[in-house]
């Protein structure tokens, strides 16, 4: 069976995420270190935190990380997981792990913030994570903060709150979701199958 | 599409059995909770709220029991409130799988607790629950609205509802906002199991005056009330109990009425 770790960098909920990757059939373990990464056939970044505070965490990883990416390991970024993934962020000074080009914005004060319940995905370019996901799916999203990516071609799902902002990316082996797939019922499920399904390929 | 109204079931949990009161009294044995949560779920509920009512020594290991269950059983995310007064407790919550906690008494107390709260979880797991009764005493320094049954301001009560504080709601969530709180869930003690509607000045009172979710509840009795409540309340999810663990309005009747009535809502 392929093992997923969920890198634990003190974001808390681990918990609804590791059960959801259950569910879909892979093996979980909870890494904290470098070590911990080495024999990984995916690794996910998963939920709740700040930027800056993350970036520290995650420092003695970041190699591992960078390593395991270059090697094609596939890789889920989730909520600030997904912002990791990014050069900078408006929330907080750091350097992000750089992945993808761009930055993280904070979303306009014209609306409520967070940007908390479900909300709709529009579907902007096929690919393996969100396959078989119907247009304009609801999906579950707490955030304050939301990617700009400067390659546009890296841009899968995008949705609408106060603006219109990119919801989900990937290239190649990098894969990342500003909602939470764990908590997104049934087509969260599906996604998290379809990533199931990357990783064992 | 707009975000969607959130329908948010609750359960009323007393030593892991799911029960629920008239009144904050007369409680009623309801069910499971796994398999309420489990039922709610399946129906396509947005969210659901846990408050336990439990007052024992065994609470943390019977919480812990049937959070890690709930948790093991749904896929949508779930609040986790009753007793709640310490980081420490939190965590015990958080760790066994819910997605937010909820403080209510505690936070009266000692307002600091909002704040530790979302340093340690982010404020996105700190729910602020408020027990409000209308207050027909008017005052200077209270927010006041004009209703049909005449003025009145909205005070806050603690201990379930038990004890009344003289802080006034709307001046109390302007403040728990700026420490730290994530979303409000507003309990109108007034309407609390009459079944006839939400609170509706209250909730807009608060829902225009914060910039977090607000979650309305106490008084639901059929589809309408929601539709009110969202409409004008302002509210971004309403939570009922009995019209949902009785089978009433099952969740699917709600979220029909409410679409056909152009409310956003999850399909």
């Amino acid at each position: 069976m392929a093992n997923v770790v969920i890198l634990d960098y003190g974001g808390g909920n681990l918990f609804s995420l590791k059960i959801a990757l259950e569910k879909v059939g892979l093996s979980v373990t909870v890494g904290t270190s470098a070590a911990d990464l080495v024999e990984a056939d995916a690794i996910t970044l998963p939920g709740v935190g700040s930027f800056t505070a993350s970036l520290e965490r995650l420092d003695e990883v970041k190699d591992a990380l960078r390593t395991k990416a270059s090697e094609g390991t596939p890789l889920l970024g989730i909520c600030i997981g997904l912002q990791l993934f990014f050069e900078s962020s408006e929330e907080g000074p750091g350097t992000g792990l750089s992945f993808f080009k761009g930055s993280v914005k904070q979303l306009p004060k014209t609306k409520k913030i967070p940007h908390m319940g479900w909300n709709t995905l529009n579907l902007i370019k096929p690919n393996g994570l969100l396959a078989e996901i119907k247009e304009g799916s609801y999906v579950y999203f707490v955030h304050s903060f939301y990617p700009e990516p400067k390659d546009a071609s890296i841009i899968c799902a995008k949705t609408e709150y106060g603006t219109i902002f990119t919801s989900a990316v990937c290239e190649k082996n990098i894969y990342a979701t500003q909602f939470h797939p764990e908590k997104s019922g049934e087509t969260g499920l599906k996604i998290l199958k379809n990533f199931a399904r990357i990783v064992l390929r | 599409m707009p975000l969607a109204k959130r329908i948010v079931p609750c359960l009323d949990v007393d030593h892991g059995k799911v029960v629920k009161g008239i009144n904050f009294l007369q409680l009623k044995h309801a069910g499971d909770p796994v398999e309420l949560a489990k039922r709610y779920n399946d129906q396509g509920a947005d969210e659901l709220v846990f408050l336990d009512i439990t007052a024992s020594n065994e609470k943390r290991e019977i919480m812990r029991q049937y959070v890690e269950g709930v948790a093991k059983a749904i896929s949508i995310p779930f609040t986790v409130g009753g007793g709640i007064r310490t980081v420490s407790d939190a965590r015990n919550v958080l760790c066994s799988g819910a997605d937010k906690v909820s403080v209510n008494t505690a936070a009266i107390e000692n307002p600091q607790v909002i704040t530790e709260l979302a340093d340690v979880f982010g404020r996105q797991c700190v729910v602020v629950a408020v027990d409000v009764k209308r207050n027909y005493n008017v005052a200077d320094e209270k927010f006041i609205f004009d209703t049909l049954e005449g003025k009145v301001w909205f005070e806050v009560n603690t201990f379930g509802g038990r004890k009344p504080t003289g802080i006034d709601a709307v001046s109390w969530t302007m403040h728990a906002e700026k420490l730290g709180a994530g979303e409000f869930l507003v309990t109108s003690m007034d309407c609390d199991g009459t079944k006839n509607g939400y609170d509706i000045e209250l909730t807009r009172a608060i829902s225009e005056r914060v910039n977090v979710p607000v979650i309305a509840s106490g008084g639901a009795g059929v589809p309408k009330h929601l539709y009110d409540v969202f409409i004008e309340g302002k509210a971004d999810a309403a939570l009922a109990a009995s019209i949902f663990h009785y089978n009433q309005y099952p969740v699917p009747i709600v979220k029909d009425y409410l679409r056909k009535m152009g409310v956003t809502v999850r399909q």
